[in-house]
C-alpha cells in the first residue's frame, strides 16, 4: 500500500484539500501535491500499461525523468495526452485517465503481448519490413497500430481553449536550474553586476538539496535557499522565473525557455504557456543530475522506484510508497533514502549494497539506526504481478541463484547519478567519461562555442559533475562568477560553503547480478517507456549494430517521449560490454532540444485565429467583403476571385464579369500589383541587367513590358516598366513578386553591383491602383475629368500624371485584357473614395467590378502568359514565344548565359501554343498530352502539358494554353489529354492568341 | 478633393495598455550618402535636424527623422506636407545621388500608451528587441511577429509603431492579443 503519512511533506498544504479524478475515480490530495504524489497517496501505484508488452507500470521517479506515469490530462478543448504526473501540479477538478490499455487499466487484453515476447524482439519493425509488403500492410500494421502507442491525439476538430505567447528577453547571464547550484551561480553573477535571469522548471526553488540534507553556511539547505531567494529577489539586475524550463540551447546564445504559466490553474486569465526566446551572452546550466535505475529482473513492476524518488515523496509530500521498502544500491546516496524511510516510521527490511565492501559514513548511520545491510548482494528478481510483493536476493557476483526471499511493498533502487548534460550538449559541448563515478560529465575544455569562438555555456553543480554538497557550492560560485567575469563583471568571489557526509566510492553496476542468465536479462528493463530490455540491446550488438546511434534506432532505446533520460547510460553501457569496448568508445547518442516535450501551443505562440497569419488588405477590402466577394489568397493578399450576385454560381459570375468588361466597362482592384521605384544615374544600366530587354532607352512618359529571369535563365517575373523622369523608373511586378523582386534587386545592388549608383524603394502600398477596362473606359475617365486621356495625348503604352475627379492620379495606358484599358493609381488613402467615384460615373455603362478569375480568362483569351501558370521555374522566355522581349544587342542580363546552355536551345523544347478542344470542353488543369510508347519506368511518354485552361465566354468554348514539344511548328495537329476518369479529350494545336490578334480593340 | 482616410480610421482598444491607430502620418523614404556634407546639409536645412545616429530618431516639432539603415532615413512630417517636403529635399539634393519618395499612404501608425513597463512588454512579445535597454530617442526597424515594422518612444509610457498599411488590421489585432488582460509578464517592471 502506498499512502499519505500522518505528518510531513514540506511542499504540501494539509489545510487545503484538493479533489481530482483518475480513470473516473474521485480522489483527494493537498495543495502543493503533484498528480504523482497525490496518486500514490491514494494507493494508485499502477498508472499505465507499457508501450509494447502492455505490462503494468507504476510511478518510478518524482520529476521530469518519469518514463511510465503518462496520462491523458483534461477533457474536450483542454485534453492533452502524454502528460507526466510527476510534473503536473495538482489542482481542484483535475481529470486524468491512463493510457495504452484496452479495455481497462486493470484488465488489459494487450498484456498477452508479454507472452509473445519471442515475436517482438529488438528490431522487430525492421525485420517485419523485410517480409512481403502485403503481409506488413494487412497483418502486422493493423496489429501494431492497435497495440502500440502512448496517448491518443486530441480531436482534430476541437480548438485548444487556451492562449499562448512568446517573449523576447536579453540577458548577460542566463542561469538554468533553480537548485542550490543555480541559486548560488545567480548570486555570484548578480553580485558582480551582470544582468541575470534565473529559470527553474518546477514551482519551487532549491531543487532537491532540502531533501538530501547536509548544511550550507552552517544552515539547513532549506533555510539557506530561503535566504538566497530573498537576496536575489531584491536585486534589480536579477530576474527569477519559476515553472520555466530551459528547453534548448542554440547557436549565438539563443535559448528557448518554456514557461507553464497557468497549467496549475486552468482557465485563469492570460496565457497558458509562454515561450521565452532568450539571447544570453553566457549560459550557466545547473540542471542537476538524474538517478539511474539498476537492471535486475522485474525492475519495472509497480512499486520499484528510484531511491531519490522514494525519499522525495516522503519528505516533500508526506507520502509513503509502502510500509516495507527494500533499498538496493551501488552507492552511498541511496542510504539517505533508507534513513528517510526509517525516520518516517516505516520499515527497511534490508539494504542490498552491490559493493563487496559496502558504503561509508551513511552506511554506518543506517546500521546504527538498526537497518540490516547486506554487502555484495543484489536482487535476482522482484516478486509480484501488478505490484511488488517481495524480492529474491542473490550475490551480485553470481548468476542469480536465490539466497533468500524478503517480503516488501516497494523497492528503492539507485544505480548512481548522471549529470544533466543535455543543455551543454545541444550546441556541441563535449563530454568526458568519469570512470570512477561511472558518469558522463561536461569536458570544460571543449564547450559549445559562439560567434567569437568562445565557449558560451558552462555547467555548475551536479550538472558539471560536482556531486557532493561541498563540491556543488564551490563549483556554482566559481561558474557563476566566472561567467560574469568573462563579460567584464567582476565581483567578490566568495560564495556559500556546503558540507555533507563523506561518501565511499560507488561501483559501476550495469547488470544485477553481473552474470544474470538470459531469463533474468529478458525481464530486466532498460527503457521503460519503449519497453527495451537488456536482452534487446545485447541482441542488437550480436546482430552487428556497433554504432550507438544505429543500436538506438534498431532497439528504440531512448526514442520515447522521455528521450532515454533514465535508460541511455545503462543502455550504452550494456552495448559497450556486449561489444567488449570501453564506454567512451561507444559514446552517447545526440542530445537534441527540447529537454522535455513542450506544447505545440507555445511554439505557435499568439499565432492563431485572426492573427494566425497576416492577411494583406487593399484599401477596398471592406468594400469587396460587402459585395460578397469570393476570396482568393494571392500570397498573403486576399483578392476577390469573383463577385457572385444572389443565386449566381461562381462560373456564372465570372462569365458575367468578362462579358460586361469586353462589351462595356469592367473595373479591377489591381492595388496588389508590385511597384518599385528605381532611381539613380545608373538606374538605366541596372535595369538593362535586370530585365531581358532594354529599359535604358525607354522614353520618359512611355511604358514597356519587361521580363526578369533568374541566373539560370528561367523566367521569374514580368511587368510593365514606366519611365518617370531622366533617372527614375517605375517597375511593376506581379502581386506575389513585389517583395521578392525588391529583395532580388537589393541583393544584386548590395553584393555584386555595389558600384552602381542606384536606389530602390518599394512603393507598392502607397498607391491604390484600378484597371478601368472596356470600350467605355475612356468615357468614364472623361466624366471624372481633370486630365486628358484621349488617344492622341495618352496613346497605348504611355502614362501621364494629373488629377482625376480632383484626386492626384497617374494614368497608365496598359492592357492585360486586350481591351481599351487604363490603370489608374491614386494615393491609397484616397483609394476607396476614388473607387466610389468610378462606380458612380460608370453606372450608366453598367460598370462591373471583376475578380482575378475574369482577369485570368481575359488575359488567356489574348494569349498573355501568367507568371506561376505558364512558368514553373523550368520555363525560359523563349519557350513562351517571348523572343521579341529578349534583347539581342545587350552584352549581358541576368539569365543570358543560362539561356545559351545546350539544353535551353534544343529545338524540341516544349513551347507555348493555344489548345482548342475538338468538342469545345474545358481540358482539366495540369493535364498531360500523351505520346507514343512508354518510358523506362513503364509510364506513358508525354509531349506537353496544359498550363492554363478556362471556359471562354467570349468564344463560347474551352480554351487552353500549354507547352508542347516543338509546338509552334505543329499548328493544326490534334493531341490527346487523358483525364483522371479514364476518358480523354482531344485538342487541336492553335495560335495562343484566341482573340483580336491584331490588337484593334486595345489600340483605340 | 476627397477625404483621405487611414487604414483603420482611428481604431482604438483599451487592454493592458491603450492602443490607437494614429491616423494619417506623412512619411518619406530618403536614401543617400550619410557621409556626404551636402546630404547632411540638405537634411538640416529642409527638416531642421542633424542626421540621427545609428538606431536613433531626431525630432524637431512636427517633424522627425529616423535612422533606418546605413543609407536610408525615415522622414516624418504632417501628411499634407509630404509631397512638398519630397520636392524640397529633391531640390536641395539636386546634385547628389539620392532617392526621396512619399510613402505616407503605404503605412499605418499605432500608438501604445500606459504604464511604461507594460508598453515595452507588449512589444517584447512581438519583436526580437531588447526592450530593457530601449527608450526615448531610439528606433528599431525590425519585425512585428510576422510582418515588418518599426517603433520608437516619444516619451516614457508612449510608443509609436509603424507597419505597412495592408497589414494594419493584423498588427492591431496582434497588439490587442499581446496586451490582453492577465498577460502581464513582470519581466521589465
Amino acid at each position: 500500500m502506498s499512502t499519505r503519512l500522518s505528518s510531513g511533506g514540506r511542499l504540501v498544504n494539509r489545510a487545503k484539500q484538493v479533489s481530482f479524478t483518475f480513470n473516473g475515480k474521485r480522489m483527494t490530495g493537498y495543495e502543493g501535491d503533484t498528480l504523482g504524489s497525490a496518486l500514490l497517496a491514494n494507493d494508485q501505484m499502477m498508472v499505465g500499461r507499457s508501450f509494447k508488452y502492455h505490462r503494468p507500470r507504476g510511478i518510478v521517479a518524482s520529476g521530469v525523468e518519469e518514463p511510465n506515469a503518462l496520462v491523458n490530462l483534461g477533457q474536450g478543448a483542454r485534453m492533452e495526452p502524454n502528460q507526466r504526473v510527476t510534473t503536473t501540479e495538482l489542482f481542484d477538478g483535475l481529470t486524468a485517465t491512463s493510457q495504452n490499455h484496452w479495455p481497462s487499466l486493470e484488465f488489459d487484453i494487450g498484456a498477452v503481448n508479454t507472452y509473445l515476447w519471442r515475436f517482438l524482439p529488438a528490431g522487430f519493425y525492421y525485420k517485419m519490413f523485410m517480409y512481403p509488403r502485403a503481409f506488413w500492410k494487412h497483418v502486422y500494421e493493423p496489429f501494431i497500430r492497435q497495440s502500440a502507442g502512448l496517448g491518443k491525439a486530441p480531436d482534430a476538430e476541437t480548438l485548444d481553449a487556451d492562449l499562448y505567447e512568446h517573449f523576447h528577453a536579453y540577458v548577460d547571464v542566463l542561469v538554468i536550474g533553480g537548485g542550490v547550484a543555480g541559486l548560488q551561480a545567480a548570486l555570484s553573477a548578480g553580485r558582480a553586476g551582470a544582468r541575470v535571469m534565473l529559470i527553474e522548471q518546477t514551482a519551487h526553488w532549491g531543487g532537491r538539496a532540502p531533501v538530501d540534507g547536509g548544511t550550507i553556511d552552517g544552515m539547513a539547505p532549506g533555510a539557506w535557499v530561503e535566504q538566497a531567494v530573498a537576496e536575489l529577489s531584491g536585486m534589480e539586475n536579477v530576474k527569477m522565473r519559476p515553472r520555466t524550463m530551459g528547453a534548448g540551447v542554440y547557436d549565438h546564445g539563443y535559448v528557448l525557455g518554456y514557461e507553464r504559466v497557468n497549467d496549475h490553474k486552468p482557465g485563469a486569465k492570460g496565457v497558458r504557456h509562454r515561450l521565452w526566446r532568450i539571447r544570453a551572452q553566457r549560459i550557466v546550466s545547473a540542471g542537476g543530475a538524474i538517478e539511474r535505475p539498476l537492471s535486475f529482473a522485474g525492475n519495472d513492476l509497480p512499486g520499484v522506484m528510484l531511491a531519490s524518488a522514494v525519499r522525495d515523496y516522503i519528505v516533500d509530500y508526506g507520502v509513503s510508497p509502502g510500509d516495507r521498502v527494500v533499498v538496493v544500491t551501488n552507492n552511498d546516496d541511496a542510504y539517505r533514502t533508507a534513513l528517510a524511510v526509517k525516520a518516517a516510521g516505516l520499515q527497511v527490511p534490508v539494504i542490498l549494497d552491490a559493493r563487496p565492501n559496502g558504503g561509508g559514513a551513511l552506511a554506518e548511520a543506517a546500521k546504527k539506526a538498526g537497518i540490516r545491510v547486506e554487502n555484495g548482494k543484489g536482487i535476482a528478481k522482484v516478486k509480484g504481478g501488478k505490484r511488488v510483493t517481495g524480492v529474491a536476493i542473490c550475490l551480485q557476483a553470481g548468476e542469480g541463484s536465490v539466497i533468500e526471499e524478503i517480503a516488501c511493498d516497494a523497492v528503492a533502487m539507485s544505480g548512481g547519478w548522471s549529470p544533466v548534460v543535455h543543455l551543454w550538449s545541444h550546441c556541441g559541448g563535449k563530454l568526458l567519461w568519469d570512470a570512477e563515478r561511472a558518469m558522463f560529465r561536461p569536458d570544460g575544455a571543449k564547450p559549445p562555442t559562439d560567434q567569437d569562438g568562445e565557449g558560451f555555456v558552462v555547467c555548475a553543480g551536479n550538472a558539471n559533475g560536482a556531486m557532493t554538497l561541498d563540491a556543488v557550492m564551490a563549483d556554482a560560485t566559481l561558474q557563476g562568477a566566472g561567467a560574469a567575469a568573462e563579460l567584464g563583471f567582476k565581483g567578490a568571489a566568495a560564495g556559500a560553503k556546503g558540507e555533507a557526509e563523506a561518501e565511499a566510492p560507488m561501483a559501476a553496476v550495469w547488470m544485477m547480478p553481473q552474470g544474470a542468465n538470459i531469463k533474468l536479462r529478458m525481464k530486466s528493463w532498460l527503457d521503460y517507456q519503449n519497453d527495451v530490455k537488456v536482452s534487446d540491446v545485447q541482441l542488437a550488438a550480436r546482430e552487428g549494430y556497433e554504432s550507438v546511434e544505429h543500436a538506438k534506432r534498431y532497439t528504440t532505446l531512448g526514442m520515447a517521449t522521455d528521450q532515454g533520460k533514465l535508460s541511455n547510460i545503462n543502455g550504452l553501457a550494456i552495448l559497450s560490454y556486449a561489444l567488449n569496448q570501453p564506454i567512451p568508445q561507444t559514446g552517447t547518442t545526440t542530445f537534441r532540444p527540447p529537454y522535455t516535450p513542450i506544447s505545440m501551443g507555445a511554439i505557435g505562440g499568439a499565432a492563431r485565429a485572426e492573427v494566425f497569419q497576416p492577411i494583406r488588405r487593399t484599401s477596398l477590402y471592406d468594400w469587396h467583403e460587402a459585395q460578397n466577394a469570393y476570396w482568393e489568397p494571392v500570397g498573403q493578399w486576399r483578392r476577390p476571385y469573383c463577385y457572385p450576385k444572389a443565386g449566381e454560381s461562381h462560373h456564372d459570375a465570372v462569365t458575367r464579369e468578362i462579358n460586361q468588361t469586353r462589351n462595356s466597362l469592367g473595373l479591377l482592384d489591381a492595388s496588389t500589383l508590385g511597384k518599385l521605384i528605381v532611381k539613380g544615374p545608373d538606374a538605366g544600366k541596372f535595369l538593362d541587367l535586370m530585365y531581358t530587354n532594354m529599359m535604358s532607352n525607354l522614353a520618359v512618359g512611355k511604358c514597356r513590358y519587361g521580363l526578369m529571369c533568374n541566373e539560370n535563365g528561367f523566367l521569374s517575373d514580368d511587368g510593365v516598366v514606366a519611365r518617370m523622369d531622366e533617372d527614375t523608373w517605375l517597375c511593376h511586378t506581379t502581386t506575389g513578386g513585389a517583395d521578392r523582386i525588391h529583395a532580388h534587386m537589393e541583393e544584386w545592388l548590395q553584393t555584386e553591383w555595389w558600384d552602381l549608383k542606384v536606389y530602390v524603394a518599394n512603393v507598392t502600398e502607397q498607391w491604390a491602383q484600378f484597371a478601368v477596362v472596356g470600350p467605355n473606359g475612356r468615357k468614364v475617365l472623361e466624366k471624372l475629368g481633370g486630365m486628358d486621356v484621349s488617344k492622341e495625348t495618352l496613346p497605348f503604352m504611355q502614362w501621364a500624371e494629373g488629377t482625376l475627379g480632383g484626386v492626384k492620379a497617374r494614368a497608365f495606358r496598359i492592357s492585360f485584357s486586350g481591351e481599351l484599358s487604363y490603370e489608374i493609381a491614386v494615393p491609397a488613402s484616397e483609394g476607396r473614395a476614388f473607387w466610389d467615384m468610378l462606380l458612380k460615373a460608370g453606372e450608366e455603362f453598367g460598370a462591373t467590378p471583376y475578380g482575378t478569375e475574369a482577369l485570368h480568362v481575359l488575359r488567356a483569351e489574348k494569349g498573355f502568359i501568367m507568371i506561376g501558370d505558364e512558368t514553373d521555374g523550368t520555363v525560359i522566355p523563349q519557350d513562351l514565344g517571348l523572343d521579341w522581349a529578349i534583347s539581342k544587342k545587350k552584352t549581358d542580363y541576368i539569365g543570358k548565359r543560362g539561356q545559351e546552355r545546350i539544353h535551353m536551345v534544343r529545338p524540341d523544347r516544349w513551347k507555348l501554343v493555344g489548345l482548342e478542344t475538338l468538342d469545345g470542353s474545358v481540358i482539366p488543369d495540369g493535364a498531360y498530352a500523351v505520346d507514343e510508347g512508354k518510358n523506362s519506368n513503364g509510364q506513358r511518354n508525354t509531349q506537353g502539358r496544359v498550363t492554363s485552361t478556362y471556359y471562354s465566354p467570349t468564344l463560347g468554348r474551352g480554351i487552353a494554353l500549354g507547352i508542347v514539344r516543338d509546338g509552334p511548328k505543329r499548328m493544326g495537329e490534334v493531341i490527346e489529354f487523358p483525364k483522371t476518369d479514364g476518358t480523354s479529350v482531344k485538342a487541336r494545336i492553335v495560335d495562343p492568341v484566341f482573340y483580336d490578334k491584331e490588337g484593334a480593340k486595345q489600340n483605340v | 478633393m476627397s477625404k483621405a482616410v487611414s487604414a483603420l480610421a482611428g481604431a482604438k482598444a483599451s487592454v493592458l495598455v491603450a492602443i490607437e491607430e494614429r491616423g494619417l502620418q506623412g512619411m518619406i523614404t530618403l536614401r543617400g550618402d550619410f557621409a556626404s556634407a551636402a546630404f547632411k546639409k540638405a537634411v538640416k536645412s529642409v527638416l531642421g535636424v542633424d542626421l540621427p545616429g545609428q538606431r536613433a530618431v531626431a525630432v524637431a516639432g512636427e517633424k522627425a527623422v529616423a535612422w533606418m539603415s546605413p543609407d536610408e532615413l525615415l522622414v516624418m512630417v504632417p501628411h499634407e506636407e509630404a509631397d512638398a517636403v519630397v520636392e524640397a529635399l529633391s531640390g536641395a539634393l539636386k546634385s547628389e545621388h539620392h532617392l526621396a519618395v512619399n510613402v505616407s499612404d503605404a503605412r499605418a501608425v499605432f500608438r501604445l500608451s500606459g504604464k511604461d513597463a507594460l508598453v515595452r512588454e507588449v512589444i517584447a512579445k512581438v519583436a526580437p528587441v531588447d526592450m530593457a535597454g530601449f527608450g526615448p530617442g531610439q528606433i528599431r526597424r525590425t519585425r512585428i511577429s510576422q510582418v515588418a515594422g518599426a517603433f520608437w518612444q516619444p516619451e516614457a509610457g508612449v510608443l509609436d509603431l509603424v507597419c505597412f498599411r495592408s497589414v494594419a488590421q493584423y498588427v492591431f489585432d496582434l497588439l490587442k492579443v499581446s496586451a490582453m488582460e492577465g498577460s502581464e509578464v513582470g519581466h521589465l517592471g
